[in-house]
Parts: structure tokens; sequence; C-alpha cells
């Protein structure tokens, strides 16, 4: 190994009880409603408007095809980049075989630190913690950064019911919440918006959220990035609580740990007086060491930099430097029914750096949207449909949503097999099983609308179990190939809409073999 | 070397013309190729749809018709994945779901040796001038399981360049996946057409007269969207440029 990092971690046995990890009291089953998805149109209708946005798939385009060519070559520079990514598999497959153990050790040290923990079974809960920490502060208003768990609770709607309003302060989340408008990569949540669109939603919305944009805005990078500059400016000042995500917890000192590329989250790190972060329980990793592994490959995997600019840790609170009270939100929300399920789980590896979205010709077709999650891309086709079940329309359509051409298993940092867990989650929508789900073994039964597909399947098995069957079959279309039509009835139809038929053969293979072979040697 | 063909269900039934052209060059390299009659289809469509438990019977299937052969010859980078990837696959999970070891027993001894045509070539037969002749313009697109699950590599391009008469020409996006995906094709037809067409159009400016791949699944799916854009150009098996000779040209 040649050394970019100090090597292959090296785990201790650990102290605490091996999988699955024993009911802590936040993993109790919730007594609340499961988190339903809002009604979304499964994948393949809202896919159908974004084939058709030529502005859309420009601007996805052009964006995924710049990152992949910079990921690739920044990738390419590191010499031992696969060990790396074994390191980084262990490393969270390590961590998540002994969760439990690790979260108590992360309280325990973020409580000697000064910081407060919670434990939110579910986004009912966790909107409910966060706020009641908000509302105990006095304060109506919050500043926010680099939180996809509190997207995927749905914190901001939570808190203006509560006449508390959530201030998004990364600059591509600022564009999405000024443009009503949804994230649409993990990444760049505003990768489907191109400068021109985004030049006229800061001159219609900003007034509407504070600081007005300057009179001619141009499209020009600088000058948006300055408008947004001066809208924010006012925000970081005035804001008395923060709210925020974290890409990593290290379990050893309590420390949390955001990067960035703005400084933006920076500013909300540290000006407000409060600070509550939303962090899923998988995010955590045991030490200072395993970090390492991690802030090289994130980077690299997703904005295609050595380093990001801006890492900024923090641990509990500190005398007159920074914010004074701090608040941990640990979610869980379906990730340790995701843990209990042995294909499915490698999911929660993710460190969310994207890759796998701007290297996806699925995603690069049908845009974010359309995956109806904040998790978009091949990752959220196998993350949203664990966190929530596959009850709804969208989720049963979700792990279809790939060619399982397998581009995104080959670029993930942490190596998640992508299309092996989107091929487990057919079968899940298509046969049903054993799930896990609050905490309880339920048996699922199959979704609806694959009755006449299955049917379809057990034919083609007994047929196929058949070679006499098969070759019948065979003749006969062959026989009768002049009279067949050149569009296809039900399912199929989508088929013959845009491609050509093959036409049949005279003769199938087998026949022609034994034509000339002389029959069955076996 | 006794060998055995496994032209794939797909193959068998609409494309022959790819199996006549895999046993006249094999023949042609010495190998002693069997068409055991047996055969029908590796699960594949049922195991990537979700069907796992309908494609063990498959599998058991494939296993109990080529099991004692030498070697498995497919000219289909999917199906070769297929038996080689996810027939361990099925064992483990039988294995999870305790069910014991008896399917991974059943499948482990056609996992080794199932090879795709390509990959036989090269690796078991140590050829890359197979003495074919094919006087065209030819762009190769390698086909996602090709690429990715077995491995391919350069292989079918070593073997493209030493062709007499082909002239090979580099395909942009050549590693994207062409939109086919099996049921995929079917289940997101907008997408997977988009995906066809942009692979359609990167091929055809290469202005080759031909793309070639390893897999007749993507090149009926690439090949049926040529004909909708009325492109000009062809799609055309591996084994079939690999197969024509001066003495007996394939078109």
């Amino acid at each position: 190994m040649s050394g970019t990092f100090v090597g292959m971690p090296v785990f201790p046995p650990p102290a605490h009880a091996a999988f699955p990890p024993p009911a802590h009291a936040a993993f109790l089953p919730p007594a609340h409603a499961a988190f339903l998805p809002p009604a979304h149109p499964a994948f393949p209708k809202a896919a159908h408007e974004a084939v058709h946005n030529t502005t859309l798939r420009g601007n996805l385009r052009h964006a995924t095809h710049t990152i992949r060519a910079k990921r690739a070559k920044a990738v390419a520079e590191v010499s031992d980049w696969a060990a790396l990514r074994e390191a980084g598999k262990q490393i969270k497959d390590h961590t998540l075989r002994h969760l439990d153990g690790y979260l108590v050790r992360l309280e325990e040290a973020v409580t000697a630190a000064g910081g407060t923990v919670h434990w939110a079974a579910d986004a009912d809960e966790a909107n409910r913690i966060v706020t009641e920490l908000v509302k105990a502060t006095g304060e109506t208003e919050v500043v926010k950064v680099k939180s996809m768990a509190t997207q995927e609770i749905g914190l901001n709607e939570a808190l203006e019911a509560e006449g508390i309003h959530a201030y998004e302060t990364d600059l591509a989340e600022l564009i999405v919440q000024l443009g009503k408008d949804r994230p649409s990569h993990i990444l760049v949540p505003a990768i489907h918006r191109n400068r021109g669109e985004i030049r006229d939603i800061f001159a219609r919305e900003m007034s509407e959220w504070g600081r007005p944009a300057p009179e001619g805005l141009t499209d020009t990078p600088a000058e948006l990035a300055e408008a947004a500059r001066l809208h924010l400016r006012e925000k970081f000042l005035r804001a008395k609580v923060g709210v925020s995500g974290a890409n990593f917890m290290v379990a050893e000192t309590g420390t949390l740990v955001v990067v960035e590329s703005e400084g933006n989250g920076r500013m909300c790190l540290t000006l407000p007086e409060t600070l509550i972060s939303v962090v899923g329980i998988e995010k955590i990793v045991p030490t200072w060491q395993d970090l390492e592994v991690l802030l090289q490959t994130l980077p690299r995997s997703s904005t295609a930099e050595r380093m990001n600019p801006y890492t900024s840790m923090w641990t509990g609170t500190t005398d007159e430097d920074g914010p004074q009270t701090f608040h941990l939100v640990l979610l869980d929300n379906g990730r340790t029914d995701t843990l209990a399920d042995e294909v499915g789980r490698q999911a929660l590896r993710c460190i969310r750096c994207s890759a796998c979205l701007n290297v996806c010709p699925v995603y690069e077709r049908a845009g974010g949207h359309a995956y109806g999650s904040v998790y978009p891309g091949p990752i959220g086709a196998i993350l949203s449909p664990q966190l929530r079940g596959t009850a709804s329309e969208i989720d049963a359509s979700l792990p279809y949503a790939s060619s399982l051409c397998g581009a995104c298993y080959e670029v993930c940092p942490v190596a998640i097999d992508i299309p092996e867990v989107l091929v487990h989650l057919r079968e899940r929508v298509a046969e049903g099983g054993r799930v896990t789900k609050d905490g309880n073994k339920v048996v699922l039964k199959p979704a609806k609308g694959h009755a006449a597909e299955r049917a379809a399947m057990r034919a083609a098995r007994w047929a196929f179990s058949h070679p006499g069957a098969l070759r019948t079959g065979q003749r006969l279309a062959s026989r009768t190939r002049r009279f067949q039509p050149r569009t296809l009835p039900g399912p199929g139809k989508a088929w013959s809409a845009s491609r050509d038929l093959p036409s049949l053969p005279a003769e199938p293979f087998r026949d022609w073999w034994q034509r000339t072979h002389g029959g069955d040697r076996r | 070397m006794r060998v055995a063909l496994f032209l794939t269900c797909v193959n068998d039934t609409l494309y022959p013309d790819t199996g006549r052209a895999v046993v006249k060059l094999l023949t042609r390299l010495g190998v002693d190729v069997d068409f055991p009659m047996g055969q029908t289809c590796c699960g594949q469509a049922h195991y990537n749809t979700g069907y796992r438990h309908e494609a063990e019977p498959l599998a058991r299937h494939f296993s109990d018709v080529f099991g004692e052969y030498e070697a498995i010859v497919t000219p289909s980078g999917s199906c070769g994945a297929m038996v080689r990837e996810l027939y361990p696959r099925m064992g483990e999970r039988a294995r999870a779901e305790g069910r014991g070891d008896t399917l991974a027993r059943t499948l482990a001894p056609v996992v080794p040796k199932t090879y795709e045509l390509t990959e036989f070539l090269v690796d078991v037969l140590g050829v890359t001038d197979v003495g074919a002749y094919y006087p065209h313009t030819v762009t190769y697109h390698p086909t996602c399981h090709g690429l990715r699950s077995l491995g391919l590599g350069d292989r079918p391009r070593r073997l493209l360049q030493a062709v007499k008469g082909l002239e090979l020409r580099e395909l942009p996006g050549a590693d994207e996946c062409c939109g086919f995906g099996g049921t995929f094709a079917v289940k997101n037809p907008d997408v997977s057409a988009a995906m066809g067409a942009d692979k359609v159009r990167n091929a055809e400016s290469t202005g080759a007269d031909v793309l070639c791949a390893a897999d007749n699944s993507c090149l009926m799916h690439i090949g049926g969207t040529m004909g909708r854009l009325d492109t000009g150009m062809r799609p055309v098996h591996i084994a079939e440029i690999l197969a024509s000779t001066e003495e007996e040209p394939m078109s």
C-alpha cells in the first residue's frame, strides 16, 4: 500500500454486543403513525415529464458530465484509491455492526463536552424535539445549513406550522427555497437550474425573504454570488438559532463534522447562540483515524476536489466562543429497520457524495425530482424504499428505476453494491417477504400491479424448464413470422413505440443445429 | 477440449446467425463444439426483475445441462455474468434463508468454467488474431455486464483490431448504458428510449457502418432504435465479425 493514509482499519474486538443491536430506548417501535412520503407519481410517470423537458435535460447533461470527468481525474491521482475504498467500506461496516455501542459512546462524549443528546425514533418525534428546542429560545427564525436529514423529515414545514421561519443558507438550498422548489441532487440541490433561471428567482423572490436582489442583476456567476452573499449575511448576523446536519460524528470525542465549499455552513455553526444538529444515526465513525479515510474519499467523489475548502468540527460547547447551547438530535427514522436487512443494510454506508448520481444514465435523463425523495439517483432508489417502506406507488417503483448498468457501484467510494440492493428490493416488491418494520418482523405481501408479471415469469420459467415446450414455441413463432405484428400489445407497447422489433428468423438455432449436426448428442 | 455452446434463449430464438457464427469461429480454431439440446435460459430476466425463486430452477437446470463440460462458452456478456456473478449469490441467499448448501453446491461447478466468447478466445485459447476478414468501419459498444460484471476490458477491441480490413472507430461515451436493461426497457420506456437515442447518436457521430457488441440483447435495443431513427448503421454481433473470412465473408 503506497501510503496516502495510515492504513486499513484494525478494530479492537468490540466490547459491546454484536449485531443486531439490542433495542435502545430510542429504537423502540414508535407509537406515532409511520412516516409516509407525500403522494407522488411512480417513477416512470414522473420521469416521462423530465425526459421531454429539453432545458432540464441540457442542464443535467452538462452538469453531470462535467463533474463526472473531474471526479475521474481526482480519483486517478490517488495511487491507492482501491485500498481507500475498501478501508471506507470496512470502517462503515464495522461501525454499523456495533452501532449501538458507538452511539452510546457518542452520547457520553457529547454530554461530557457540554452538549445535550436527544433520540428521535421517527420524523414526528425529531420535528417535535427541534420545534420545542427553538421555542424554548423564544426565537421565531433559524438559519440552516447542510442537512438532508431535516429535509427527510420535513423540518422546515413543521417549524413553519409553529410560526418559526427556517432560512436555508447553502447557496443551492437558498435557490431551491426561494424558487419554492425541491432539491434534485444530493450535493448540488439546484443542479436542474441554469444561471438565467437563478437570476430570475433571485430578482423575483429575495425581497420576500429579506434583503432584495441588487437592481439590474445579471446572470454572471460573480453577480449572483454577491447577491446571495449580501442577502445571507444579514441572516447570519441576526440569527440566534442555527440548525445543521453533519457529515460525520466521531464517537471517541463526541465531535461533529461538516464539510462544505462556501463557508456559509461555518457561519451557521459559529455565529448563533444555540446550535441544533439533526443527524442520522448512521453518520457515526468510531475514531478520528477513521475520519482520515473518509475525508479523502468524500471530497474527491463529490466535488472532485483533493480537499473541500471548509471543514468545520465542533465538540459540545466552549465558554465565550461559538454557540453556548448545543443539542444533538439523533435520527433513526427507518435506519435500524434498514440495518436489520442483511442485503439492504449496505445502503447505510453512504457518505452522501453523490458520485452515483453523476454517473447514472437514468438520473441524467429523469432528473432528481422524479425519485420523489430527498435522496434521488441510484442511492435514493435503494435508500428511500428502505427508510420509508415499499407501500407507496413511488417507493414500489424506485427499485426498477435502473438499467442495472453498474456504473454507480463502480464509483461508490464505500463500495455499496447498488445493483445488488436494487434487485433485492425488486424481489421485495414483486414477491413480498420478511422485513423489519418499526423493530418488528413482518411478512410483506407483493405490491399491487405485479400479478400479470408474476404469472408471465412463472409461465416463462415453466417453458424454460421444459426444453420441448420451448422448442415448440420457437417453431410456431418462426412459422407464423410473416403474420406477426410490428407493434406489441400490453406492456410491450412501450417497446415498439420507439424501437423496431427484431424480425424472427426462419429457423431457430436449435433446429439448424439438429439438421446440420445430426441430432441430439445429449 | 470439449466445449459447450451456451447460446442463450434470446439468441436461439431471435439471432441464430450469431450461434452459427460462434460454431464456425470456434471450429476454425480447432475447438470441438457441442450444443446441448437441453439448454434453455439462465434465468437472468427472472432474477433481475425480482423473481429469484423462479430463477432458481432454471439455474439448477443450467447446471444439469452444462455441468459435465470442460468449458461453457456464451456469446452474451449479461448471460455470462448471470452464471459467473449471480449464481454464487443465489447460492449464498439460499444459505442465508436457512436452506443449506444444496443450491450453492449444485451451481458451483458451472461458475468457474463459464466464459463469455471474447474472454474464451483471449484467455483460454490465447488468440487475438482469429484470422478474420471484415472490410467495414466498425465502432464497438462495450455492454455494461461485459464491462463491469465480467471485466472484459480491452479483449474485444484487441480481437477487432486484429481483423483484416476492419477499421475500428472510437465510440464517444462508450461506457454509458444503451438503456436496454431487460425489463427496464418496458418498465421505464421513456428513459430507456432516451438512453438508446443518445447511444445511437454517439454511434452515428463516428461515421462507422457497423456498431458491434458482444450481446444481442443490447444490439436488439440499439438496432431497434437505429431502425426507427433511420441512421443507415447496422448492429452486428462481434461473433459474426470474427467468424467472417475472405473465403466466406459475412455481410
